[in-house]
């Protein structure tokens, strides 16, 4: 029953089979079924993403204008993200030059997202497939605040505020009520922590909830609230007013300050906290190297964080853009994304139809047309699913692919492109960490890699906030306040037909939106996003995606007990709702199911 | 920090008598519509069961309402999830998964029938018979009915719960519906909000804890606390309106003096939320505080109400000699003073009308 992918990789579905439904602790749904060996060794994965939306054909007909808001409810965790990247496909198609200022407040904007979905992520959505909350109460208070002072000066570090929060757990748990620890995996032999390190880490899971909405408070300055700020075509929506009266309804110094402030103990918290207890519970799992998956042969970035307005070549985005594959490091690919040759998604093993489903299509060329069937060897009914049929369709999300390539997207991804291409602040703190850990390169392709990529980034993402703020002031300085250029806002200044590309790379990876405009409405709208990449099923070819690859030959220790698959697939921070907003044609009639 | 108490301890720490916290479990028997004997049965479980168990489903959605409510700054969503509430399934947060999550359901539905809330963020979708949103191998739908059918009330999160939200906007491709739709003999709190502010969510949640009943709704079941007043009625800019000062164009010299953005398409004069008074983030601002009108994101439908550049309405708000638009103009001088003066009140009364009348529809539909 043994195969091989074109894309390198063995399966055998001759195993057990177990499954995952719900995978918690994601953005959205998904399901994801293994086959074990008799070691329970993971020889077979399948990911399926278990919901879908319609976000596209919704959009069709509007007033572009209006496509930030609609697309960024796409997801509400990497907000702001889809916003951007629709306003630029806007501008991009309608060639609408943004200002600088514009240019500087929307990388706060983004950046801003990095620093908190990161940290979120680790501590929220990652850290208890590491962190064994249950064995922290073992821990000795005085161990616990000498191990935390010897790896940051962070000032909350006293035995005493350990001991507090100790307590605080112990009454949790002693309660019987134990919320959303509720049959964890804990005592699981595949933790391996001391429990002070565990302590550490649950102290800081509270901490971190604590501290994560003070750094979205400069979405709030910037764009009136988070989740879900407000951009705008043409610039920013906030004025700037320094000077004159009137300042206390515009972007004042004040609120300057505030912005400030705030990106100081952003760029505390990551530095002390989140990445000394990164570091700290890595070097606990050196050796567990297992979820390299794609990441040592096929990676992708369109590069973000433009440094000056309205240039999107290669050299002016400051992550870095490039496709590398067959494991070549040494040879990164120029990316065109309005190429049709270069990006195409395939439906072969997704619930859509195509009229010929061997092809790819080109996003601009995108057809979306539901098709919600299963395979004969399915296990279970159409609407109790037991066992899924991967030789079928098997996935409301698409298969992206780079030249035919299955691509891994994300932080990795990125800072094996800015390793690669030797661009100093990607490289540097990458050696330092392998350094530090005593690590070898090939330890990058990893979990643990993907993982600590992230960290690395929220990292440079806090100090870059630094560095776009302090270009804001220096240019408010040189005499430049303009924030918007409505120049081109009225429908009439528009060609009657135009298309364009809008690009970034959210906290996820490679987020791009094509948009065909007709006599002022949107003809055609088309996303793929970071999940749709990394979830994607198989190819008609039987190319397998990141996750399905990442999960392969990973020893499970409890095979009723998923903390190693969650584990691989969370070092991803999948995001569903993202990868399956797509939609079927205008009008068609679909079952129901009846309401009373 | 707080500690774990009981709900009951945690109401005496909070200066509610014992007498007071009897109330509480008669009224909401009363309000639940049982009979006076379960009472007793509520204040028993509230002293022995510390925390009332929450069990908070995600349908089609976008976990924006997730992240809004973690950003809550008073109380802490950490206090909340720690000593408020227990919430005991969310699967963004839950360290389970797969059928260690789903047993949790079960074992909540079984142990304290009648005695659980259950929040919903998201709705479930009819089309593809409810196979667009599949959970453990399931439609979303049964699992929201199952978990629905033995829990003391609902919380709808958001605009997805309560109305439909983006995924029902025009042609609503997966046949998505707001709860209401599916759950229809349960008391329903519609929060809605694309998300709601963080405060008004675990407002909603003390309120119920803390103050011995279910909020009070208006006739669309929101708690009028929070949404018994439109942004327009509260909002800092509302002088500049009343002045005839408005925004003409991003970034002039309106929008750098803060002037009112009723021109450019806000929507606070017909929407109903706390957003002009609690603002977000920790109080930090709102969409018109930094300089782009409300979408009117908690408001039934908002998604399908026309370009969200466009004025809330095509009336002459401002009587009959003048438009809006005529009147921002004219209005450096007295007698343009004196027109929007009395505009502004015909602008409410017209808005007032408006609304009213659509409330009247909803009710019908």
């Amino acid at each position: 029953m043994s195969v091989q992918t074109p894309n390198g990789f063995q399966l055998d579905t001759a195993g057990r089979r177990v499954v995952v439904d719900p995978v918690t602790r994601i953005e959205g749904h998904m399901r994801c079924e293994v086959n074990l060996d008799e070691s329970n060794v993971i020889r077979n994965a399948v990911s399926t993403g278990t919901m879908w939306r319609g976000l596209e054909v919704i959009l069709r007909g509007r007033d572009p204008r209006d496509a930030w808001a609609f697309t960024q409810r796409i997801c509400g965790v990497c907000t702001g993200t889809h916003a951007l990247t629709s306003v630029r496909a806007i501008e991009d198609a309608l060639d609408i030059q943004i200002p600088e200022n514009a240019n500087s407040i929307r990388n706060i904007m983004q950046l801003t997202l990095y620093a908190h979905d990161h940290l979120v992520h680790f501590y929220h959505l990652h850290a208890l497939d590491w962190v064994d909350v249950v064995a922290a109460l073992k821990a000795d208070p005085k161990a616990t605040s000498a191990l935390a002072q010897s790896i940051s000066d962070w000032p909350l570090s006293s035995p005493g505020y350990f001991r507090d929060v100790q307590n605080r757990i112990k009454r949790f748990v002693e309660s019987g009520q134990l919320g959303p620890f509720t049959n964890g995996y804990w005592g699981n032999p595949a933790y391996r922590l001391p429990p002070e390190a565990n302590l550490l880490a649950v102290t800081h899971y509270l901490e971190a909830l604590d501290f994560q909405k003070e750094i979205v408070k400069i979405h709030a300055i910037y764009g009136g609230k988070n989740p879900h700020p407000n951009w705008l075509v043409g610039g920013v929506p906030c004025a700037i007013n320094l000077h004159d009266t009137g300042a206390v309804g515009a972007i004042n110094m004040e609120r300057l300050n505030l912005v400030s402030s705030i990106i100081d103990r952003t760029i505390e918290f990551i530095d002390k906290v989140y990445l000394p207890d990164l570091m700290a519970i890595a070097s606990y799992y050196k050796d567990w190297t297992h979820g390299g998956g794609l990441s040592s042969q096929a990676v992708l970035s369109y590069g973000d964080i433009p440094e000056r307005a309205n240039d999107d070549s290669s050299d002016n985005q400051l992550l870095p853009r490039g496709a590398i594959i067959n494991g070549k490091l040494d040879e990164i690919h120029e990316v065109d994304l309005r190429d049709p040759e270069q990006i195409q998604e395939f439906v072969a093993h997704s619930w859509f139809k195509y009229k010929d489903e061997s092809q790819g299509l080109h996003p601009w060329d995108g057809v979306t047309e539901p098709d919600f069937v299963l395979g004969p060897n399915t296990k279970g009914t159409r609407t109790r699913i037991e066992a899924i049929d991967e030789n079928a369709k098997y996935s409301w999300i698409k298969a992206p692919r780079w030249r035919g390539h299955a691509m891994e997207v994300g932080p990795l991804a990125r800072y094996i492109i800015g390793y690669a291409k030797g661009i100093p602040e990607f490289k540097e703190p990458v050696e330092k960490v392998l350094t530090d850990l005593q690590l070898p390169v090939s330890a990058l392709f990893s979990t643990l890699g993907r993982t600590a990529a992230r960290g690395l980034e929220a990292s440079w993402a806090a100090h870059k906030l630094r560095y776009f703020q302090d270009k804001l002031v220096a240019n408010l300085k040189a005499g430049d306040s303009a924030t918007a250029n409505p120049d081109k806002w009225e429908p009439r200044t528009w060609p009657k037909v135009t298309k364009g590309v809008g690009t970034t790379e959210a906290p996820r990876g490679a987020l791009g939106h094509w948009v065909v405009i007709e006599k002022g409405k949107i003809a055609n709208y088309q996303a793929v996003v970071p999940t749709t990449w990394n979830g994607s099923p198989r190819d008609p070819a039987g190319n397998i995606g990141a996750f399905e690859a990442a999960l392969l030959n990973t020893p499970v220790a409890v095979t009723d007990q998923p903390l190693e698959i969650l584990r691989t697939l969370h070092s991803f921070d999948p995001c569903l709702a993202c990868s399956t907003h797509i939609m079927s044609p205008d009008g068609e009639e679909l079952t129901r199911v009846k309401v009373r | 920090m707080a500690t774990t108490d009981t709900f009951y301890e945690a109401m005496r720490r909070q200066g509610i008598s014992r007498r007071g916290f009897l109330k509480f479990c008669s009224l909401t028997a009363a309000t639940l519509g049982l009979a006076p004997g379960f009472a007793g049965r509520i204040a028993e479980a509230m002293e022995t069961k510390p925390r009332i168990p929450v069990l908070w489903l995600h349908g089609l959605e976008c976990t924006c309402c997730s992240e809004s409510f973690i950003r809550s700054a008073h109380p802490l969503a950490s206090d909340v999830v720690l000593s408020m509430i227990s919430l005991d399934y969310d699967d963004t947060l839950m360290a389970a998964a797969g059928h260690q999550a789903e047993a949790i359901l079960d074992e909540i539905r079984h142990k304290y029938k009648g005695r659980y809330i259950l929040a919903v963020e998201g709705n479930p979708p009819l089309g593809q018979d409810g196979m667009s949103c599949i959970i453990g191998g399931r439609p979303f739908l049964d699992q929201l009915r199952e978990v629905a059918s033995d829990c003391q009330a609902v919380i709808a999160w958001g605009t997805c719960a309560s109305w439909g939200c983006v995924q029902a906007a025009h042609p609503n491709p997966t046949q998505a519906v707001s709860i209401d739709k599916v759950i229809h003999d349960k008391p329903i709190i519609k929060v809605p909000g694309c998300p709601p502010i963080a405060e008004v969510m675990t407002g909603v949640i003390a309120y119920m804890l803390t103050f011995e009943r279910l909020p009070e709704l208006d006739r669309q079941g929101r708690p009028k606390m929070f949404y018994g007043q439109r942004i327009h009625d509260k909002c800092y800019r509302r002088p500049h309106f009343d002045a005839g000062q408005f925004v003409e164009s991003w970034d002039d010299e309106g929008a750098r003096k803060g002037y009112c953005l009723y021109k450019m398409g806000c929507k606070g004069p017909t929407t109903y939320n706390a957003c002009s008074t609690v603002r977000w983030n920790d109080g930090v601002s709102f969409p018109i505080q930094s300089g782009h009108g409300c979408l009117g994101c908690s408001e039934k439908d908002f998604w399908d109400k026309g370009h969200f550049y466009d004025h809330v309405t095509d009336t002459r708000v401002f009587g009959i000699e003048a438009n809006a638009d005529a009147v921002g103009i004219a209005a450096a001088g007295t007698v343009g003073a004196a027109i929007t003066a009395h505009a502004a009140a015909s602008a409410v009364h017209r808005i007032k009308q408006r609304t009213g009348a659509q409330h009247t529809e909803d009710e019908q539909a």
